[in-house]
């Protein structure tokens, strides 16, 4: 099987394999990716770039598309 | 200053590997920009060359990326277009958080030919519960899972429509998913018409097969779709039909993707001619554009066989041997009758459009609600009076269903076709170091 890395999402511990998107352990993590203009949680939703639900920040950076990131070990993901 | 090429090409699915392998072999100075971390478009997404052979489509992979690499051609992934600031010119931005309020990674590059192999994406429809975590597209689910979400022992229905559900059931089954069904929209009449052309693509047909008999624990159903998605936080069952009874279905996710859209926004912003729904072009590929090509789902949905004739037929042509291009063609002009078969067969039922009730977010973006986009008259009304498809995705997924729920039409695309660092608008720097790689 493929190595894992490991990545903290809103402080929780994701294990992910390697080569995993941001928002593949986003998922995982049971997390909401953000939450919309009147406070719905969301979702990653088309899973490659176009549809902007997956966005948060990631190692301080807003609006990151997750699903266009790679996991990295240490990697700190907040949602929301 | 801008680095400078004799062919760009924008998009790394099997469309742009195969245009740009062909014209750098051919002689070209090419570079082929994506925006994923790495090449492979949706089809081929997380294959490597060393495992994709178990995979369908594996094969084809393999034998593109290793022309590609020995082609010369230069790769460049995490990058999009955002503007043509000038004729011959693509101002880019980096994808993956290195293009930030700093200004890194904001590129220029120039070009002599440019082929756009941008692809398609998802049509969605809204119906109540669609925002919920855990409904997501058909292709995006299985993408996400490519990408390395763990399926295994997760409930999924799958719903929409299109021949991707029955490969995103097979996937996710193979992967260790609880596939409870899959549910066509198209009805069977039509499916059976469609089956029937496809002996004309036996290779199709097999493909079909296939798929049908990885999923078929899974119950594949036709003539039924999604009514409405449940859950607190998270979607935790779904409601279906068949246009007499309901039913509903516990479950962890929802796929839910009613066919492909293709993704216009760069032909359009480079004033490509679009009819019905695809760019329209000549019989090499070439756009309403001097210069300008356009290959794969941007010429109408027809999936990986059409996109890599396209491709190649649009590679040779911007390298110059007209003949080797017109080779493919009557291979092309089959893939194209195919195309236009599955566009027939998986036309949208007109029960879909009763699916939102008033208070259904439509715009995700910017929170827009069904009721609110009612009394509008047009696209360009219900932006300017409701901020519909104002928001980060810039319409992407509000505008397809708009257009099907209402018949407005999006003519326009505006720079930048993609959010970017007010920074990568300012001044760039030239794209030197894409070379470097």
């Amino acid at each position: 099987m493929s190595e894992s890395c490991s990545i903290t999402v809103n402080g929780k511990q994701v294990r992910v394999s390697s080569g995993a998107s941001v928002a593949a352990a986003v998922i995982m993590a049971n997390e909401p990716c953000r939450f919309s203009e009147s406070g719905e949680p969301r979702g990653p939703l088309c899973g490659m770039g176009i549809c902007m639900e997956c966005c948060a920040t990631v190692n301080g950076v807003p609006h990151r598309r997750t699903c266009q990131m790679i996991c990295a070990t240490g990697m700190e993901v907040v949602t929301g | 200053m801008s680095v400078h090429f004799d062919v760009v090409v924008v998009g790394a699915g099997p469309g742009g590997m195969a245009a740009a392998t062909v014209a750098a072999e051919a002689g070209c100075r090419v570079c082929l920009l994506d925006d994923n971390a790495a090449p492979g478009g949706q089809i081929w997404r997380g294959f490597k060359a060393e495992t994709a052979r178990k995979y369908p489509h594996g094969g084809s992979f393999i034998r593109w990326a290793a022309r590609i690499q020995r082609s010369g051609c230069i790769a460049a992934q995490g990058w999009q277009v955002v503007d043509q600031p000038a004729p011959g010119l693509l101002r880019l931005d980096q994808v993956d958080g290195c293009g930030n309020e700093r200004g890194e990674g904001r590129r220029e590059i120039g070009f002599e030919k440019l082929i756009v192999a941008t692809g398609a994406r998802e049509r969605f429809l809204p119906f109540p519960g669609w925002t919920l975590p855990g409904v997501m597209g058909a292709g995006g689910l299985q993408a996400l899972v490519k990408a390395g979400l763990d399926p295994r022992g997760k409930r999924v229905v799958l719903a929409g429509s299109g021949p991707l559900l029955l490969a995103v059931g097979a996937g996710l089954a193979g992967a260790g998913a609880n596939v409870l069904g899959i549910c066509e929209q198209a009805p069977i009449t039509r499916l059976a018409g469609f089956a029937l052309s496809l002996l004309a693509h036996p290779g199709k047909l097999v493909e079909g097969a296939r798929y049908r008999l990885k999923a078929l624990r899974a119950a594949y159903r036709s003539g039924c779709w999604v009514v409405q998605a449940e859950g607190r936080g998270c979607v935790e069952r779904v409601t279906l039909t068949d246009g007499h009874t309901q039913w509903s279905i516990d479950c962890d996710w929802l796929g839910c993707g009613f066919h492909l859209v293709p993704n216009l926004e760069l032909p359009r912003l480079l004033g490509c001619r679009i009819v019905d729904g695809s760019v329209a072009v000549d019989r090499l590929q070439q756009s309403s554009v001097p210069g300008v090509s356009c290959v794969g789902e941007l010429t109408g949905i027809g999936g990986l066989e059409k996109a890599l004739v396209e491709g190649q037929i649009a590679g040779w042509a911007a390298a110059g041997p007209e003949p080797e291009a017109l080779r493919l063609a009557p291979q092309r002009q089959r893939l194209q009758q195919f195309a236009a078969r599955l566009d027939r067969a998986f036309a949208l039922r007109p029960e879909l459009r009763a699916l939102a009730s008033a208070e259904t977010m439509v715009c995700r973006c910017e929170d827009v609600q069904f009721s609110a986009l009612e009394g509008c008259a047009n696209w360009r009304q219900a932006k300017l009076h409701t901020r519909c498809g104002m928001g980060a995705c810039q319409g992407r997924v509000c505008g397809a269903a708009a257009e099907f729920l209402f018949g407005w039409k999006n003519v326009s695309a505006r720079p930048p076709v993609f959010p970017a660092a007010v920074s990568t608008l300012a001044s760039p720097e030239d794209a030197s170091e894409l070379l470097d790689r």
